[in-house]
């Protein structure tokens, strides 16, 4: 008896944790809005089987109790009854998927005049890529992959010379335009995800997928891998804004192609020893820093990491929080490096001092910290020499005080906090697995100890 | 003239008969101690399992207090709990355990009909279960790549145990499917060659139907998953390329070119939608005899019982590429997979219609086996319906890869596969033991797994439904997840930890049995099958003394109209109480 009640009681408490809940779909921000509509189908469909047969089930275990006097009846089959059953469930399962394959018809279809965009996925985070003025994308290639052209452009290939590379995490699409989004990766699988655009497919390494659909609703949206990466799977993250048509085509003409980033090149290291005399004041002549001023060493770390770093700094992405007072300082500094080519000329500089080992000055149990590196490990490498493709910077040779301090304020929301800086952003997410102060000192005193 | 097993043949008895206590209980070639070897494996290692996944719990609920969880045991910890319970505690417990032990009972065989290869098959399983264990002692521990093992990640850097864990998985695994196809083949044969005088095919129990059935599907699905594994091994030792194509790894091109991805999905999914009728078919089986002796009544509508057992078998190897709609794979194929998907909710469909129609008109009897078998229904519905929505293509999309999913499969193939196991193992201990368990904490061990799993899983949909997505280590701030989620997460945590720790309770019923338990008599529940016919209780080697029985009806005369009690047993040579009677006479 208590069974039925509770199954009853189940089947009610269902129903009110689905119409009172308030976790349900976020609103829909594409036109797909009719992917919900078959969501709510078979949510009408197989609710009111749920309803009915625990419901007769209840009944049931009511009804028919034991007793001593009573026998059951006696029925080996009932064709009737059965081919009735059959009857009825086929029409139930033909309504639910009728409307399903008739909206994934349109999903395989492409619309024609949908223009398209590259996502390009690595462990672990998101490159974008637009056609540029012929509409066509280049040629890619992993072996043609470098820091100085993480997308694998063929550079032979004509077409993709005006192909417009997005670096920042950002995504941009105009609001009701149909776009054909490619998908490509170049490692392992990854997923792209929006959840108010509802689809979402597997980016495959070796192949070119895709899937379509048109924003609806401008405003900000988040990108999520949704298959599984690896260590830092959880933490690929991007973001995806829907604007009007003319701000987008505006933005897009602030991105460079590829061209563009060919000419830069990756920075004169002569030009940027003038340039350095500035920093040296606090870093000194040869980068190895200096304690006293809070200016870690920088000597010997990869070009496009201090590029990148400058950047941020200049354009309010790092230094800005008010409790991050050395951030700020580094701020105004940046802020003297006159352009894009300046920060690369002083970056390239920078990658030419030699490193040399700084004192110890943090002390933590080491076999701990082997332990806690392994996380580390997937991004910053096992020696701790950094990974470009990562955007993973070399951790050995630096400064030991400077780690703990970036650990801190990685964790404690003083940097990785702004929506563009997706670097940043997963650091954070990742030193939050440094769930006390002591494991922050164990894991720098471990990788001190790396060379 | 049929084959006669060697266990059949009288002049081999004496060499078999076990006389030492290592032939008797280790080395032994009983079916039924091979059984009790094999449950009680499964149960130590799918132990490890729940702690897994406890683990994992406390880290989504508390993500800054448990400094001993970084994301690569999180993900280690994810994969180990889904392999385990998948192949090494499920597919062992309903057919190395449950297979061994009812078959040559329930079909009157004296034992499996190649007793030594049964032994191999238990002592391969051990194996493959120490050397899934020992990838926790090695370096970099075990792989951390997700159950399904997707390569190209899973043989990389970047991807937990990619070194020595992931070549322990896959040895364990290749292992494990020498252990079963011995005992597959084993238990296949057995149902063809050696049931008793009487025992037609279409009066073997549902409990035979559906192991015989998962067992020819193991045989068929398993090789998919060994060729894979293999693979998987060359890419991994000597640098082939089946499954990587020319990839970047830690900023270094490497050697690999024109491998395929999605092949390996394809051939584990082949294995691994199977898999899911492996474990389910058993439990449909056994749910069936389970409902029907403790209803008291016939099961309803045996016959097509038996065919939608059979259908689904078969179309379950129609269905894999239901679980890669958002693969990338050629989205034509969506249309296919996902029409024969939902072919397949028409014979389950008709399986839960007949079991409830089992209990109408019952004289139902609430013990704990009868507990089970309805909390059993209760879970499957859910299970099966919320299936619906991710077979279907088009639903699948915002679904596929979020905590719907997880709700999903641990409704379907958790939650319910294990109330069938519970309900099986109450069912029969007291023909295993020989005594009684006890009722009063079988039902609060009920009550705890039936309620606590369900304030699990059924808010877990809802995550799904707002686009949470699985296999996170931690969520941090975002826009879409509201603070509420991960207060639904506490929640999940604590019940997800008592049904864990309720479950010490099942540990002292069967100590309680062992030491306490009142003798239980022959047959207890007054069950028309064979096993509760035995001569002796717990039935000694050999099962039947000198005569092998002889059977006269099917197995599910109850509450037969006329009868004198409201059961007649198979091997009762009275007239009436059975299906064929009705359209072409007796055999």
């Amino acid at each position: 008896m208590a069974l039925a009640v509770v199954i009853i009681l189940l089947v009610i408490g269902s129903l009110l944790f689905h119409f009172l809940s308030p976790w349900w779909f976020t609103p829909v921000a594409s036109n797909w809005s009719n992917i919900d509509s078959t969501v709510n189908i078979t949510f009408w469909v197989t609710g009111v089987v749920f309803v009915l047969i625990n419901l007769f089930l209840a009944y049931c275990v009511i009804r028919f109790r034991h007793t001593k006097e009573r026998r059951a009846h006696y029925e080996p089959e009932n064709k009737k009854l059965e081919l009735w059953l059959i009857g009825i469930t086929t029409i139930g399962v033909a309504s639910m998927l009728a409307p399903g394959l008739f909206v994934w018809a349109k999903f395989v279809d492409v619309p024609a005049d949908a223009s398209v965009v590259e996502v390009l996925g690595r462990q672990w985070g998101w490159y974008f890529r637009y056609p540029g003025i012929d509409k066509q994308f280049g040629d890619t290639d992993v072996k043609h992959m470098s820091p100085a052209n993480p997308f694998g452009l063929n550079p032979e290939d004509q077409a993709g010379q005006d192909d417009v590379l997005v670096y920042s995490s950002e995504m941009r699409l105009p609001v009701n335009q149909s776009v054909k989004i490619l998908l490509r990766s170049t490692d392992v699988l990854h997923d792209f995800t929006v959840p108010q655009f509802r689809v979402k497919m597997d980016l495959v390494p070796g192949m070119v997928t895709y899937l379509w659909l048109t924003p609806t609703l401008t405003g900000e949206y988040e990108i999520l891998c949704e298959e599984l990466c690896g260590v830092a799977h959880y933490a690929m993250r991007s973001r995806v804004i829907v604007t009007e048509p003319d701000e987008f085509k505006s933005w897009l003409a602030t991105q460079p192609t590829f061209a563009q980033t060919v000419t830069d090149g990756t920075g004169n290291a002569e030009q940027g020893g003038a340039l350095y005399a500035v920093c040296a004041g606090c870093h000194g002549p040869e980068g190895k820093g200096n304690a006293a001023m809070n200016a870690p060493a920088i000597a010997g770390l990869d070009s496009w990491y201090v590029s990148a770093q400058l950047k941020n700094f200049k354009t309010g992405l790092r230094g800005t929080h008010q409790d991050d007072a050395y951030g700020k300082q580094m701020a105004q500094m940046a802020a003297t490096l006159v352009n894009d080519a300046a920060i690369r000329d002083v970056a390239a500089h920078i990658s030419t001092l030699a490193i040399s080992p700084s004192e110890k000055t943090v002390s933590g149990d080491v076999d701990n910290g082997r332990s806690l590196y392994m996380t580390c490990a997937s991004c910053h490498g096992k020696e701790g020499n950094g990974v470009w493709s990562i955007k993973a910077p070399r951790l050995n040779g630096l400064d030991d005080w400077y780690l703990v301090r970036q650990l801190h304020n990685f964790k404690n929301g003083l940097r990785g906090t702004h929506n563009s800086d997706a670097a940043g952003i997963q650091m954070a997410r990742l030193a939050q697995i440094l769930k006390s102060d002591q494991s922050i000192n164990d894991v720098v005193a471990y990788i001190k100890t790396l060379k | 003239m049929a084959f006669v097993a060697i266990a059949d043949r009288d002049h081999e008895q004496e060499h078999h008969d076990p006389h030492t206590f290592v032939s008797k209980y280790i080395w032994s070639q009983d079916h039924k101690v091979i059984a009790i070897q094999y449950g009680g494996t499964a149960v130590l290692v799918g132990l490890v399992a729940l702690v897994l996944s406890g683990m994992m719990r406390l880290q989504l609920a508390f993500p800054d207090y448990f400094s001993f969880i970084r994301p690569n045991e999180y993900y280690q910890f994810v994969t180990m709990h889904g392999m385990i319970m998948v192949i090494y505690l499920l597919t062992a417990l309903f057919l190395g355990g449950f297979g061994n032990y009812l078959i040559p009972l329930m079909c009157g065989a004296r034992d499996m009909v190649f007793p030594y290869m049964n032994m191999l098959s238990f002592w391969a399983y051990l194996v493959s279960v120490i050397i899934l264990m020992s990838s926790f002692f090695v370096p970099g521990g075990p792989t951390g790549a997700g159950w399904t093992l997707y390569p190209p990640g899973t043989i990389l850097p970047g991807t937990p145990g990619s070194d020595m864990g992931i070549l322990l998985m896959l040895l364990s695994l290749a292992v494990f499917i020498v252990a079963f196809t011995m005992g597959g083949l084993n238990y296949v044969t057995t149902v063809f060659q050696a049931r008793c005088q009487g025992m037609t095919l279409m009066r073997m129990p549902l409990s035979i139907w559906g192991i015989l059935t998962a067992t020819v599907l193991g045989l068929l699905a398993f090789p998919a998953l060994l060729v894979s594994a293999i693979m998987m091994i060359f890419d991994k030792t000597l640098g082939t390329s089946f499954f990587m194509p020319a990839v970047l790894s830690m900023g270094q091109a490497l050697d690999h070119q024109g491998g395929s991805p999605i092949l390996f999905q394809h051939l584990f999914w082949f294995f691994g939608h199977p898999e899911v009728y492996i474990v389910a078919l058993p439990a449909f089986g056994i749910v069936s005899d389970l409902l029907s002796v403790h209803a008291r009544k016939n099961i309803f509508g045996y016959r097509m019982m038996v065919w939608a057992i059979v259908g689904i078998g078969a179309l379950s190897f129609v269905v894999w590429a239901h679980h890669m709609y958002v693969s990338g794979m050629n989205p034509y194929f969506g249309f296919f997979f996902a029409t024969t998907t939902l072919i397949i909710a028409i014979p389950t469909a008709i399986k839960v219609y007949n079991w409830v129609l089992t209990l109408w008109q019952g004289n139902i009897r609430l013990n704990v086996p009868m507990l089970f078998s309805i909390g059993f229904i209760f879970t499957f519905v859910h299970g099966g319906l919320t299936g619906l929505f991710l077979g279907n293509v088009t639903v699948d999309l915002p679904l596929s890869d979020t905590y719907f999913v997880i709700g999903h499969f641990h409704m379907v193939m958790g939650v319910s596969p294990i109330m069938v196991l519970f309900g099986a193992i109450y069912h029969w201990l007291p023909k295993i033991t020989g005594k009684m368990f006890n009722e009063t904490l079988g039902k609060i061990h009920f009550w705890c797994t039936f309620l606590g799993t369900y304030a699990i899983y059924l808010p877990m949909h809802y995550l799904g439904i707002l686009g949470v997505p699985r296999r996170y280590y931690a969520y941090g701030l975002s826009d879409f997840i509201p603070a509420s989620a991960q207060s639904m997460n506490v929640g999940i945590t604590i019940a997800a930890l008592f049904v864990g720790v309720s479950q010490l309770l099942f540990i002292i019923n069967i100590i309680w049995t062992l030491t306490k338990g009142k003798p239980a008599g022959s047959n207890p529940w007054e069950a028309t099958t064979l096993e509760w016919l035995t001569p002796d209780t717990p039935p000694k080697h050999g099962n039947w003394g000198h005569n092998l029985p002889v059977v006269y009806r099917w197995a599910y005369a109850y509450s037969v109209p006329g009868a004198a009690l409201d059961y007649i047993t198979q091997t009762d040579p009275q007239k009436g109480g059975d299906i064929e009677e009705g359209d072409h006479g007796k055999h």
